[in-house]
């Protein structure tokens, strides 16, 4: 526990990286559910949205978090052959080896972005995944993107710019 | 509905379920928080927002603020987010406009530091408030439910939910894979801790099966592949054939009397190997179905081709077929339990007890079958040398509580011990240990079965044994097994000499559980048992709809929570049928027509077949009772034109960019 401690406690001066973690709803998500009910700790640097499939993941969304400020990038998914729809962490795969050369080409190290396959019984595993990955942030330190405005040009840039009236929304 | 007064307008609440959340995370920091985003009217923060004035606490509030999105921190949205839905909607507003924030399973749960887990509490908050500005109304499907149910496995756990279900007046199709229902409950001698006979108490629901008119068995056949969703499943089984027909066959019995084989020669499944049977069979005398098998593996016909062929002479209503194949048939049923139970430990897997090299070390199956009145020594127990034992030791926990095969308790064993102790007792006069770790009689009656047992002079040592050995020290230990033991109750290493040793093998996972699992699309913990839905709330459920859970394949349970477990999958199933439809989540995937360029680039990628391609107009379309709602085409379509309920583009990209918001 005390190791534990000392690893939350000494963000407090130094850099605690933000990752933004993609769980699917069926394995990696009720995954972090049992971590939990099992009361396991973890580091707290990760900020989970949770989509239905990891076949979901638009390759977007993994740049638009690191374009918003994001050091890292985590997805969660059920093992190969555990999809809950059959195949789709396979799609989820194949997109994965395609990102991981852009990230590279835009100079993204790739451990700042994670695939991890992690079922609803592997409570602990978060835990393991969640630790490894923080501290490797650590050692990388933040990421500076000199493109975040390319990225983000190439995001869906008319988004920004609407806005929150309500007739819009409802007429969406 | 959801902009009276054109704008959005949020309301954001944040529970301290108790201490849960409040005891880490400041939840008032975080409403504050929460209260100076854009669009957020009432940022509240409430001791158990679940709870009746919780929800109506909600309900007020959208009338009087007028607010059309809500966000609700508090836990897991698995576990409250139907809760909270239904508090929207009784506050008048379409329960699509309320997002849940997993601030407990995710946050105080796993945290120890205040700060950061407050922090991070707010990240999410933020997040959530991005998102649900998004949120659109959404309308909750309805499908309906085929009011057949099919039962997977023929043990106690099947055998009760089918006949729940059959006197309920539903449609039943049982699927067992061996010969004849029953399962590993027809092996046992006597149960505990009342002594009932099992056979005495079991055969006759296995007969009521049989003569159900609403049950159709189908014996020694498998599910091949399930398609299909809640309510509507596609059932492919294979029924092996016997080479016995079982519409013609009387179950007279005449063919394996009259069988080439004068004496039965072969291993014989159900008596562990202590009996031997023919290659045409009946498993044991009270089977069910009363139809005989022909084993191809042994049966000289299909070995050579050239046998006599008695039992075809011997068959007076012409039964018996060679040339009968495997069939496969076709079903549709709503929902389905799975209750396909436990394998028994390989004792051979712990070699220094000599399971397998010592011929009177038995396992306590193989003991069920000998004290049995119509097992293969007719209840007499005799080992395997032909002598009576006049001691035995009970060796607990083999295969369960131990780092080197299996971790878990099987939870029956220290009472089948005892009751194994006990009969052995009364058939033989033997003197009986039991060599225990920890004594565990959780149920009930079952305290006062081992203190009946301590009276009955059955001898407890606790400690775990170390080996089972024919080594003599001297001369009181020539020709016995010496059971090597360190006593921990005397604090000193022992060495006991008995004619007979059982192994109380604890209970696993079939071996092809993981086939199985994937067969349904239902989880396994790490062990290998079925997962069910929630552990507490949910223990028969699934994380499929419409597929539950009865008896050991979720975990090991004795005889009186099996039925238990059974009823209660019999009766989650009768409450969908009964009810006829199921609504559905929203969450599937339409396409934007004016957008879709026609690549097709989805088509292939949908695992169920739900995206057809309109050629006439060159456009992709999704056919919703078909889509699961994964979002996987979502993610892969080029131009955008496919997007999901409830998983729009935009709500992600909202959500992410706020979580990414840091104060």
């Amino acid at each position: 526990m005390s190791d534990l401690h000392n690893i939350q406690a000494a963000g407090k001066g130094g850099f605690e990286p933000r990752i933004v973690a993609i769980f699917c709803n069926w394995c990696t998500y009720l995954a972090a559910d049992l971590a939990g009910t099992s009361r396991i700790k973890y580091p707290p640097n990760a900020r989970v949205v949770r989509v239905m499939c990891s076949g979901r993941v638009d390759p977007q969304f993994v740049l638009d978090a690191f374009a918003s400020g994001a050091d890292g990038v985590l997805i969660g998914g059920c093992h190969p052959g555990d999809c809950h729809y059959q195949e789709g962490n396979y799609k989820t795969l194949r997109r994965v080896e395609l990102l991981r050369r852009v990230l590279a080409a835009m100079g993204i190290e790739e451990e700042r972005f994670r695939l991890e396959w992690i079922s609803a019984a592997e409570g602990d595993r978060v835990r393991v995944v969640m630790e490894d990955m923080v501290a490797k942030l650590k050692a990388l330190g933040p990421l500076e993107l000199e493109h975040a405005a390319v990225i983000h040009g190439s995001g869906e840039v008319s988004r920004e710019e609407t806005a929150l009236a309500g007739e819009e929304v409802a007429a969406r | 509905m959801p902009d009276q007064n054109g704008s959005v307008r949020i309301g954001v609440y944040v529970c301290h379920c108790g201490s849960n959340i409040a005891g880490i995370v400041d939840c008032k920091a975080v409403a504050d928080y929460a209260a100076g985003l854009a669009h957020v009217a009432v940022a509240r923060d409430y001791k158990y927002m679940c709870s009746e004035p919780g929800q109506e606490l909600l309900a007020k509030d959208i009338q009087e603020h007028k607010l059309n999105r809500i966000v609700v921190a508090s836990c897991s949205p698995h576990l409250h987010e139907h809760t909270f839905r239904e508090a929207v909607l009784k506050g008048g507003l379409n329960p699509f406009f309320m997002h849940m924030v997993n601030i407990r399973e995710h946050d105080s749960w796993v945290h120890l530091n205040h700060d950061p887990a407050t922090g991070k509490a707010k990240n999410l908050v933020s997040g959530a408030v991005r998102r649900v500005a998004r949120q659109r109304a959404l309308e909750k499907g309805s499908v309906d439910i085929h009011p057949d149910v099919l039962v997977v496995g023929g043990g106690i756990a099947g055998i009760h939910a089918a006949l729940t279900l059959a006197n309920a007046g539903k449609k039943v199709y049982l699927v067992e894979r061996q010969p004849t229902i029953g399962g590993h409950m027809a092996q046992f001698d006597k149960t505990f801790p009342t002594l009932d006979c099992a056979a005495c108490i079991l055969t006759p629901k296995m007969s009521q099966v049989k003569a159900h008119k609403n049950i159709t068995l189908w014996t020694y056949s498998d599910v091949q592949k399930v398609d299909g969703y809640v309510g509507n499943y596609s059932v492919k089984v294979r029924k092996r054939t016997r080479y016995i027909r079982e519409d013609l066959c009387s179950g007279c019995q005449q063919c394996i009397e009259e069988c080439v084989y004068k004496q039965p020669k072969f291993y014989d499944e159900f008596n562990q190997g202590l009996g031997k049977r023919k290659p045409v069979y009946l498993p044991f005398p009270q089977a069910i179905p009363q139809t005989p098998v022909i084993d191809p593996e042994t049966c000289i016909m299909f070995k050579s081709g050239k046998c006599k062929k008695t039992c075809v002479e011997a068959c007076e209503r012409g039964a018996i077929d060679f040339e009968l194949k495997d069939e496969e048939v076709d079903i549709k049923v709503g929902t389905i339990i799975v209750a396909t139970g436990f394998k028994a430990f390989d004792a051979a897997r712990v070699p220094y007890y000599g399971y397998g090299h010592y011929p009177n070390v038995y396992t306590s199956l193989e003991i069920e079958r000998l004290v049995n009145a119509s097992g293969p020594t007719s209840g007499h127990v005799v080992m395997r040398d032909g002598k009576e034992p006049k001691s035995v030791g009970i060796i607990h926990c083999v295969g369960s509580r131990d780092e080197n095969t299996n971790r878990w308790c099987s939870r029956v064993c220290c009472m089948y011990s005892l009751k194994l102790a006990h009969l052995l007792k009364e058939h033989t006069g033997a003197e009986v240990f039991n060599f225990y770790i920890d004594m565990r009689t959780p149920g009930k009656g079952f305290e006062e079965f081992y203190q009946r047992l301590l009276k009955e002079g059955v001898h407890f040592i606790r400690g775990r044994v170390a080996e089972v050995t024919d080594w003599a020290y001297d001369p009181s230990e020539e020709g016995k097994l010496v059971l090597r033991v360190e006593d921990t109750l005397l604090g000193m290493v022992r060495r006991i000499p008995v004619d007979m040793v059982v192994l109380s093998v604890g209970l696993e996972p079939h071996k092809d559980a993981q086939e199985v699992r994937r067969l349904f699309n239902i989880t396994c913990a790490n062990e290998g048992w079925f997962l069910e839905r929630h552990p507490k709330l949910a223990p028969v459920n699934t994380f499929t709809d419409g597929i539950f859970l009865a008896g050991a394949c979720q975990g090991p349970k004795d005889i009186p929570d099996t039925v238990a477990q059974a009823g209660a999958a019999a009766a989650e199933a009768l409450a969908l049928i009964d009810a006829g439809c199921i609504e559905q989540e929203p969450n599937t995937a339409y396409v934007i027509e004016e957008h879709c360029s026609g690549c097709k680039t989805c088509v292939p990628l949908c695992p169920f077949g739900a995206i057809s391609f309109k050629s006439e107009v060159n456009k992709a379309e999704v056919n919703a009772a078909l889509c699961k709602g994964c979002g996987t085409c979502v993610a892969a379509c080029p131009s955008g034109s496919l997007q999901q309920h409830l998983f729009e583009d935009d709500e992600i990209f909202e959500e992410i960019e706020g979580v990414l918001a840091y104060v």
